[in-house]
């Protein structure tokens, strides 16, 4: 079942000379996971934007087409509403925490939705327990690595109990080890609570082998989408910037493709594949 | 060029950010400063520029202890590019943004113009002239903040986590001229986090972990070091991590080195 439905959607901010987003289409399923990539400036902060309907009422500028959430318009409903549907995760914490504590920090959603005190309680305890950090509930968001601050976001947004979560890439500003952990939890919402993820990321060797589906813009179009193996070992992803994986790269150049009809996405897949082929030679 | 002696630096009482660091970078090398967040990279950063003074030990930039000079005496000789833009951007638009400097430190404004010219071609920000800066996307500021340093052309350019939000042809431009700017004679010093990166276009590392040096010299041996990347808290870049699931017997960060070794293993030379 459709949970996003992206219909011709064109924006352009005000004053900006070209369109931001051209006749987008996209629909994604309940339970997807897909990962949206493209050069920079290419249109994906903007993409999401339009996602969870800040876009076009907090930002005006010209919109066309029509964006449905969980069977919501965006453009008739309050971002506020949009919210309890589909949680926006941007690229800078920083940005979006502003509690003394973290508990505070993640209560503060359901609280505004003015539910019972036990049941904000016990959301704010499954969420910190989701993304591991039940430990820093009396923390200062300030005092927390860039990691934690990242994961204390996703879980004001957990809090919310979203069907969908839209992650503007959360890692660009995270160390490997803390961008990894936080990947792993964002697949595990997928495949443990069957939450509909989004994700941004230009690391594509992080995340590739993870994703259903990736999407790839430039220059504001929607120009790729489909399986991450038949993205990525497509011709015309190469000519765009974007990081094929190293793995992809090497099966490449073995043209493993053509002649196993094998597409790896990580180093590992490559390896097996490698090992696979000199026990049993060409 | 820049010489750390026996340095140490806490920000607060009993916890070590920099502890007994001795480094010495020399005139025209390209290095990255790599390390887990709070490893001490940035503190270390900030004593080249002079923004933090030693509490023990002795930091000289091309012979001045920073102790004896300022930040702004040392600015035009230490560019420093900030991981967060919008902790340096701030003019109405990006030409002016890129002028600032230059007007400052009083250059006649035909080579203002040259060099703001120069700066919004090289890093693709032409179109966006008029503009402010807090309309560019992520990317797009990251690369102004860089342009802005870069058109005063400091002798030592610094930059922290350079390549966060951009995309691979954006680090690949980077990386070109990073490399244009290194063989002019500029030492170029690359704080990052981004394995990636570094293991295609920086030759030399030093690794920083919990304050310390924990090693220092060619990229290709410190990348391909299990155990040392391991005790720095980072993950090996794609190619050495494929090195070591393919059991070659010298692993490699080198893509050529892995495509010939892996094409004798699937069977026959491959182009």
């Amino acid at each position: 079942m459709a949970i996003i439905d992206v219909q011709a959607l064109s924006y352009s901010y005000p004053d900006s000379p070209k369109p931001n987003i051209l006749d987008v289409n996209l629909t994604v399923n309940e339970g997807e996971f897909v990962l949206i990539t493209g050069p920079s400036g290419c249109g994906k902060t903007t993409f999401c934007r339009c996602l969870n309907g800040l876009i076009p009422i907090s930002y005006g500028g010209t919109f066309s087409g029509r964006v449905i959430v969980d069977g919501l318009l965006t453009t008739e409903h309050p971002v506020y509403e949009i919210a309890q549907h589909l949680g926006l995760v941007f690229q800078n914490p920083e940005n979006e925490l502003f509690c003394t504590t973290v508990e505070r920090e993640v209560a503060f959603g359901p609280e505004n939705l003015a539910l019972p005190r036990n049941e904000v309680r016990s959301r704010v305890e499954e969420a910190l327990g989701v993304v591991g950090i039940s430990h820093l509930w009396d923390k200062s968001p300030e005092e927390l690595s860039g990691g934690e601050q990242q994961k204390v976001a996703i879980a004001a947004l957990l809090a919310m109990k979203p069907k969908v979560l839209v992650l503007d890439e959360p890692t660009a500003n995270l160390d490997p080890l803390s961008a990894r952990s936080v990947l792993n939890i964002l697949a595990k919402l997928n495949t443990e609570s069957g939450v509909t993820i989004i994700l941004v990321e230009h690391r594509l060797e992080m995340i590739a082998h993870i994703a259903d589906r990736c999407a790839v813009f430039d220059d504001g179009r929607l120009v790729l989408v489909g399986e991450p193996g038949e993205v990525l070992y497509s011709e015309a992803v190469e000519r765009m910037g974007i990081g094929i994986p190293k793995a992809v790269q090497v099966a490449k150049r073995l043209a493993l493709n053509s002649k196993l009809g094998k597409k790896p996405l990580s180093s590992w897949d490559l390896a097996e594949i490698i090992r696979g082929a000199s026990d049993d030679p060409l | 060029m820049i010489l750390f002696d026996d340095v140490s630096y806490s920000y607060s009482p009993g916890r070590y950010a920099l502890e007994h660091i001795n480094l010495n970078i020399g005139e025209a090398e390209l290095a990255a400063i790599l390390g887990e967040n709070g490893a001490g990279k940035t503190t270390l950063v900030k004593h080249i520029n002079g923004l933090l003074k030693p509490q023990s030990g002795k930091v000289t930039v091309s012979g001045i202890d920073t102790k004896d000079s300022t930040v702004a005496t040392l600015a035009r000789k230490v560019g420093l590019v900030f991981q967060n833009p919008d902790h340096q951007l701030f003019a109405e638009t990006v030409e002016k943004e890129l002028a600032f400097a230059l007007v400052n430190f009083g250059l006649p404004p035909d080579e203002v113009s040259r060099r703001v010219d120069w700066a919004m071609k090289e890093f693709e920000l032409t179109q966006y002239r008029e503009r402010p800066p807090f309309m560019l996307s992520g990317g797009e500021r990251k690369r102004l903040a860089l342009a802005s340093v870069l058109c005063y052309d400091p002798q030592i350019l610094i930059l922290d986590e350079p390549t966060t939000g951009q995309d691979s042809r954006q680090k690949t431009r980077l990386a070109a001229l990073l490399k244009r700017i290194n063989g002019e004679g500029k030492t170029v010093l690359v704080v990052t986090h981004d394995m990636e990166f570094v293991a295609d276009f920086i030759p030399k590392v030093v690794l920083l972990s919990k304050g310390r040096v924990l090693a220092e010299g060619p990229a290709e041996e410190i990348l391909t070091n299990r155990e040392l990347l391991m005790s720095a808290s980072l993950l090996p870049p794609q190619l050495a991590e494929l090195s070591w699931d393919l059991a070659l017997q010298r692993p490699t960060i080198d893509l050529e080195q892995v495509v010939l070794v892996a094409s004798k293993l699937v069977g026959g030379p491959q182009r």
